[in-house]
């Protein structure tokens, strides 16, 4: 029963990926932003008006924000516009924002609603686009994949990913120990002003306050006495009585009365002495005031502190300087740096909302920089009083975000904060690629950094954050990939939870003067990290809070933790936090029954009603310390509060595709994770209505025979990459070591591997600032069968001067025969201008082969009047050396092509499309991949996918059951017949169906020689690189070996005369080197000699003389 | 162990290889030849089991070759392709129609060399023009390209001398269309054999399996007997008053199901010099024709290395 049930549940995920997409934290982050945080930001005090300096009266003040459908303006005319034709036209998928705003005109108030203050970059899949809630059909409509994970966005129709940025959480105390052993505890204060970092440490025995704005670390007692608490028996109270904190706390105090610092005022003037970049003598503040401006306002900013109030932020110290004195005395209360509950992930919407408020503030300023001066200058009284509607720029705002989100540097002037590197193309080299991407997150690590902590897989990441999807290299272990159901949560507001938590009888702790907030047996309250009080029932508080979540009376992702050890219990409601979502166990039940995945099934419920009814929850990192959570329905236990929904769910969505990962190496499972990305296959249903520079794709994907869950729910099996190869593992030939293949030529005939390389060209004509334009031109008419190769170039043009859709073009050809007018200053009118005023600047085909084109898109956008984008399709079968990859991390090369007749055939006259050399699999350890073989192969007899999904599916024991059923060998191997001989071959050759991918990596995108060819016009040394027809170098070691060997002629050779020899003129008597047989040193003729030498050596020579080093030549005569 | 015979055991299959000369055994020629059998053991339109007994594996496995790669056949090499708007890309298209069976005997026709025209010696030529529409009705009529829309286009007098040429099979499918869709192209068959490309290969498959030989190491009977019945997936093995027998030992595919955890019982082997023969036509030509028409080919074969031999041993030796 337990089985049964347990595989029924599992119908969960399918519904819950089903309901969220997989890619819902990005565009939940977006719909966030545009929908509650954009007119927070707008109605923020600081945001919300505009002064004057030079006139009272004006304001201007904002009272809504709202953004609108994506559209585009074009010759005055609004219109709607949808994605594809963004990435058709190189436009950016954009809404304008609209204000409401109320002002000053002359002395008259005026409303304004709807006025338009810029461009918003529109999230694909956001509650702003247009594909929201469509169905397949209205997409196919707007041309549109069904399967495409959107979250990205379309800038001048380039798509970019903002990616998921992992940070350490803001405004949480964590406690370190630093270099030099001092215990640290630190808070980076994050709120929309402001962001600083306040720190509290251990030096020696006594304890100091750390901050950016303060030039030395001020004794902690001295910060206490500035915040108004005099007493010393108040600090104890503050930290706490008990005798480890007196004693550590001692010497601090003793500090501050031999400083005799004893009032308020004294530690405020200490403190405002301290202060950096002081501007106390501008302002004409005394110390004192600025002294406590800052610790009001800079110092543990996120603590509210309104007029002065200390009291929040008194208490909040006292916990730090409490957290020190813990962590002093022991050293398992450091907290863990790397634990996954003190991080959180940026999204796109957090990421853009900075920017945002950054531009919109900065749109302000000028607003009012541009006030300030027409209100500064005399007023002149005729004419219209004065619109500060002309004022607004919206290029501004349109211009930051889109400049952001397509270079990536995120500059946040008010934070003084550069990042670079936040968006990435989206990868389209795959559908895994794209998905892959959607779910990666960066880490603000240094690369270089050779740190391993950071790096590694922690324990809590658990479930969160795939176990195998990480990069090799540098990033190993940083750039990480979110588990397949993994939530980020987005902020809640924090009221409403606070009050909930006051009714439910915590006791607020402003009433309290410090030392009850340590009384034995009561728990102390946080709500996103900031104390709210005490609770003498813990158990009371988190049961009812829990309860009230499940009813749906809160959300979803709040979390309720209980931290035994230090008396605290934690509510979080922030956003960034991981969650996923659990089946609750009540005695030792599941919640939820047979009867719900019935409903389910016929589609009477979806998932949020299984969250909504309290049957599922979601826990997020640190609540997971709470639970007892059973992998599965047999291992629950008395204790168990929670069930996972599948194990395969710590898996993300590319390690997914691997066929029972749970048998591999794990090495193995991470290099399939990279090479997953690189195979070729259909990247979507519009793929062949794109234009993307490069589109790799395969002629015949198909989907795989031994399959996963992951597979099905992430839509591999309709956008598969990949063949299903009969293999037979055995050695053929010698051309197969070293992991290379051997592929049968029929097969390849047959349409095994072969790719599509489609390649966009473009070209525009452009209109310069004299009003002229570039033009097209008929081509010249080509006569005869053998023209030269001047002429020929033209041969695929049509009349109208652009390539004609259907011919083959090589190397060279023209594409669009385009003229540009030779003088671009001068106004002259174009029907003036004659033939001879315009010169050639076609566009010429750049690939290599000879190659179809397939489509002509002409477009225009307001940036190019003209653009004519070439489509090439180019067909590739298998060749030796492309690289091919099953899912088990192991690639190869193809060794050898081999006729059908050649290869093996079994008693039923099978052959195999591949062969592997066995030598693969010892080292490697893939089991995994001889399990998918056999149940590939018993999956064919049946006619049934099979499935190896991580941590089940089918079993080897019912394939090999299945194998003999139909005659074959349990284990997969089989009997075959030498093709070459016809004799049999001495050994059983495992063989069966692999699912086989084909990389990129292919021999005609490589392949490279060269005899003579260009140079670079510096050194005159051969070029470098396959794109500029490089020379192949003889390197220092290739060098060193001859130099080893005494091939003094061959060096002499290689690196002279056949790279940049040159006949220099030098003179004798001087040793300069002279000109044509000249001598401007002697200023003679008489003494000049010719000298072979490298041209490098004569340009260092130069070099050398223009920075007054003279280098002399001095010959002799061998 | 018996040199004709390889042994399969449960690990690795033994004496596998001939080391000996045919003739080496005192045979003779004539011997030999004379005690080459062949059976017709089934033959339907699409496919022909033959047992070939007596000959060495290098001959059979010539066959199979010859069969495979060097039989001609007809197939589609040039497409004018005047339109396509469909899906699929021009090549891929291309690509699909090449590997469309024709039904047309090769031996009618001449390899064209590739200076040569079109001609009717050397060319079939067939038009296809496929135009999906969308009726007022709302239904759709030609959202599917068969090959059964390929029109034969008959070069001057082909049709008078050799009578109809089509697709051997009119439900392939080509391509789907949409509404508006088009594809129009005209392709021409030419002669080839599958070493070129495999669509002139004139089989879907041809192989052979040594004949399967069982024997029973031992008398067993009763409950043994039974399991061992039961064991073989092929029904091989049957129980004759309470003992066990081998009954259709060639229905045998060498599971070694029955040597799976006991090879005391059963000996598998084949006798390596009697070959089933199974040969699949695509369908230009009858697979008796493919068979006959490899032997002629092995013939020509034998026939042009003779003569170099004979050439060879007149030369005098410098």
């Amino acid at each position: 029963m337990s089985q049964n049930s347990h595989q029924e549940q599992n119908l969960l995920i399918p519904a819950f990926l089903q309901l969220r997409g997989l890619v819902k934290q990005h565009i939940d982050s977006y719909d966030y932003f545009l929908t509650t945080d954009i007119k927070q930001i707008v109605s923020s005090p600081s945001n919300c008006c505009v002064l004057s300096d030079y006139n009272p009266d004006f304001y201007l003040k904002y009272k809504d924000i709202r953004v609108l459908m994506p559209s585009i303006e074009e010759d005055a005319v609004i219109s709607s516009i949808t994605p594809h034709e963004c990435r058709l036209r190189d436009l950016t998928y954009a809404a304008p924002i609209e204000v409401d705003i109320e002002y000053i005109k002359g002395n008259k108030i005026i409303c304004r609603s709807g006025l338009e203050i810029g461009m918003m970059p529109i999230m694909l899949g956001c509650c702003n686009c247009v594909l929201r809630n469509k169905s397949e059909e209205e997409l196919a409509k707007m041309l549109e994949c069904p399967y495409d994970p959107r979250g990205y966005f379309i800038i001048k129709g380039v798509e970019k990913v903002i990616l998921i940025q992992e940070q350490a959480s803001k405004n949480r105390i964590i406690v370190e120990i630093d270099s030099k052993n001092n215990v640290v505890a630190q808070v980076t204060s994050s709120t929309h002003e402001k962001k600083s970092r306040t720190v509290v440490q251990s030096k020696g025995s006594k304890i100091y306050m750390k901050h950016n704005t303060l030039s030395e670390d001020i004794p902690i007692a001295i910060v206490f006495k500035a915040l108004g608490v005099q007493a010393d028996q108040e600090i104890f109270q503050l930290v706490g009585t008990q005798k480890q904190y007196i004693d550590a706390l001692g010497m601090s105090l003793q500090e501050c009365s031999i400083l005799n610092i004893l009032t308020e005022k004294q530690a405020l003037r200490f403190i405002g002495s301290k202060i950096k970049n002081s501007k106390a003598a501008k302002t004409g503040r005394t110390k004192i005031e600025e002294a406590r401006d800052v610790l009001a306002t800079v110092v543990l900013s996120h603590v509210p502190c309104e007029n002065y109030d200390f009291r929040a932020k008194i208490r909040y110290l006292g916990i730090m300087v409490r957290k020190v004195i813990d962590a002093m005395n022991d050293p398992k209360k450091v907290d863990d740096r790397d634990y996954y509950g003190n991080k959180r992930l940026e999204l796109a919407g957090q990421l853009v909302g900075l920017l945002f408020e950054d531009l919109f503030k900065r749109f302000n300023s000028d607003i009012k920089k541009h006030v300030d001066k027409i209100f500064s200058k005399p007023k002149s009284s005729k004419g219209e009083p004065f619109d500060v509607i002309t004022a607004m720029n919206k290029k501004m705002i349109t211009e930051g975000l889109n400049n952001a989100i397509s270079t990536g540097n995120w500059s946040l002037k008010r934070f003084k904060m550069e990042r670079a590197g936040v968006t990435e193309v989206l990868s389209r080299l795959s559908y895994m690629s794209a998905l892959g991407m959607m779910t990666r997150i960066n880490s603000q690590f240094e690369k270089t950094r050779k740190i391993s902590g950071p790096r590694s897989l922690q324990g809590s990441q658990f479930g969160m954050i795939c176990p195998s999807d990480t990069p090799e290299g540098e990033s190993c272990g940083l750039v990480k990939t979110l588990a397949l159901t993994t939530h980020i949560t987005i902020d809640q507001p924090e009221e409403q939870i606070s009050k909930l938590a006051f009714s439910l009888g915590v006791e607020d702790a402003s009433l309290f003067s410090g030392d009850e907030l340590y009384s034995p047996g009561v728990f102390r309250v946080f709500l996103n990290g900031q104390p709210l009080g005490v609770h003498r029932d813990a158990d009371f508080l988190i049961n009812s809070l829990r309860e009230i979540r499940r009813k749906g009376k809160i959300s979803e992702f709040v979390s309720v933790v209980k931290v035994e050890e230090e008396q605290q219990i934690h509510i979080a409601c922030d956003g960034g936090r991981l969650t996923r979502p659990f089946i609750i166990i009540e005695k030792c039940k599941s919640k939820v029954e047979p009867k719900h995945i019935k409903e389910l099934t016929l589609g009477l419920r979806n998932f949020d009603d299984f969250v909504n009814e309290g049957l599922v929850e979601y826990l997020d990192v640190n609540e997971e310390n709470n639970a007892v959570i059973a992998m599965r329905h047999e291992n629950i236990s008395e204790d168990t509060t929670h069930l996972e929904i599948d194990p395969f769910t710590i898996l993300g969505c590319v390690a997914g595709l691997i066929p029972y990962p749970h048998h591999n190496q794990s090495p193995r499972n991470t290099y399939q994770c990279a090479m997953g990305k690189q195979a070729l296959g259909i990247i979507g249903y519009n793929q062949f209505l794109r234009v993307d520079t490069v589109l790799y794709l395969l002629a015949y994907s198909q989907t795989p025979m031994v399959r996963t869950k992951t597979i099905e729910i992430v839509n591999y099996d309709k956008l598969p990459a990949g063949h299903n190869a009969s293999v037979a593992v055995m050695s053929y030939s010698g051309y197969d070591i070293e992991d290379a293949i051997i592929l049968n030529k029929a097969s390849s005939e047959r349409g095994f591997g072969r790719s599509l390389i489609v390649k966009r060209q473009n070209s525009d004509l452009r209109r310069y600032n004299n009003g002229l334009s570039d033009r097209l031109v008929m081509p010249p008419v080509i006569h005869g069968d053998n023209p030269p190769p001047s002429i020929k170039k033209f041969h695929a043009l049509d009349k109208g001067g652009i390539v004609a859709v259907g011919s083959i073009v090589q190397t060279g050809d023209v594409l669009v025969n385009k003229e540009t007018p030779v003088n671009k200053v001068d106004d002259i009118e174009m029907s003036k201008l004659t033939d001879n005023d315009f010169k050639p600047s076609f566009t010429c085909f750049k690939g290599p082969n000879p190659t179809q084109v397939n489509r002509l898109f002409i477009a225009c956008n307001p940036e190019e009047p003209f653009l004519i984008k070439t489509v090439t399709i180019e067909t590739r079968p298998p060749e030796l050396g492309d690289k091919f990859s099953s899912r088990h991390g192991q690639k190869g090369v193809v060794g050898l092509i081999v006729q059908q007749e050649d290869m093996p055939f079994n008693e039923q006259g099978w052959c195999p499309d591949m062969i592997m050399n066995p030598h693969g699999f010892p080292s490697r350890m893939t089991v995994g991949k001889l399990i998918e073989l056999v149940a590939g192969k018993s999956g064919v007899f049946q006619g049934k996918f099979k499935y190896g999904t991580a941590f089940a599916g089918d079993k080897v024991i019912d394939c090999g059951e299945i194998l003999v059923k139909n005659g074959f060998n349990y284990t997969g191997k089989d009997v075959l017949m030498c093709g070459t001989s016809g004799e049999l071959v001495g050994a059983y050759i495992f063989s069966g169906p692999l699912y086989y991918q084909k990389l990129k990596h292919m021999v005609a995108d490589k392949m490279h020689a060269r005899a003579i060819g260009p140079k670079t016009a510096l050194t005159r040394q051969p070029t470098e690189g396959r794109a500029r027809e490089g020379g192949l170098r003889l390197g220092e070691m290739e060098r060193d070996c001859l130099i080893g060997y005494g091939a003094a002629s061959l060096i002499q050779e290689r690196l002279m005369y056949s790279s940049d020899v040159f006949i220099a003129s030098v003179c004798e008597s001087c040793g300069n080197l002279g000109y044509e047989q000249w001598c401007q040193f002697c200023k003679s003729r008489l003494n000049i000699v010719k000298v072979k030498m490298p041209y490098a050596c004569k340009l260092l020579f130069q070099e050398l003389q223009a920075m007054n080093i003279r280098p002399k030549l001095n010959l002799s005569s061998s | 162990m018996d040199a004709n015979t390889a042994y399969l055991t449960q690990n690795t299959p033994e004496n596998v290889h001939t080391v000996e000369h045919p003739l080496s055994g005192g045979k003779t020629l004539e011997e030999i030849l004379s005690n080459i059998e062949m059976t017709i053991i089934e033959e339907k339109e699409e496919h022909l089991i033959i047992d070939l007994v007596g000959i060495e594996a290098p001959i059979a496995n010539a066959l199979r070759r010859i069969m495979l790669s060097e039989v001609p056949t007809m197939a589609i090499e040039d497409i004018n392709l005047w339109q396509n708007t469909s899906v699929i890309p021009d090549e891929v298209l291309a690509h699909r129609i090449g590997l469309i069976p024709i039904d047309a005997d090769p031996r009618l026709f001449k390899f064209k060399h590739p200076n040569e025209e079109h001609s009717s010696e050397n060319c079939i030529c067939f038009k296809l023009h496929a135009v999906c529409r969308r009726l007022e009705d709302g239904s759709i009529v030609g959202d599917k390209v068969m090959s059964g829309d390929l029109q034969w286009q008959p070069f001057p007098n082909q049709q008078e001398r050799f009578g109809h040429f089509k697709p051997v099979h009119d439900d392939i499918i080509i391509a789907k269309l949409g509404p508006g869709q088009e594809i129009e192209a005209e392709l021409f068959c030419e002669k080839g054999i599958g070493a070129t490309h495999t669509k002139w290969s004139p089989v879907c498959t041809a192989s052979y399996r040594l004949a399967p030989k069982i024997t029973l190491k031992k008398e067993i009977a009763g409950e043994n007997a039974i399991n061992l019945k039961n064991k073989c997936p092929m029904g091989v093995f049957d129980v004759k008053k309470g003992k066990a027998v081998v009954k259709n030992p060639r229905n045998c595919t060498s599971c070694r199901e029955c040597i799976r955890e006991d090879d005391s019982m059963v000996s598998l082997a084949k006798v390596k010099d009697h070959f089933i023969f199974t040969i699949e036509t695509t369908g230009a030509l009858s697979p008796r024709d493919i068979f006959r028409e490899a032997i002629k080919e092995l013939r020509d074969k034998a026939a042009f290395w003779l003569d170099k031999i004979n050439i060879y041993k007149r030369t005098p030796k410098s």
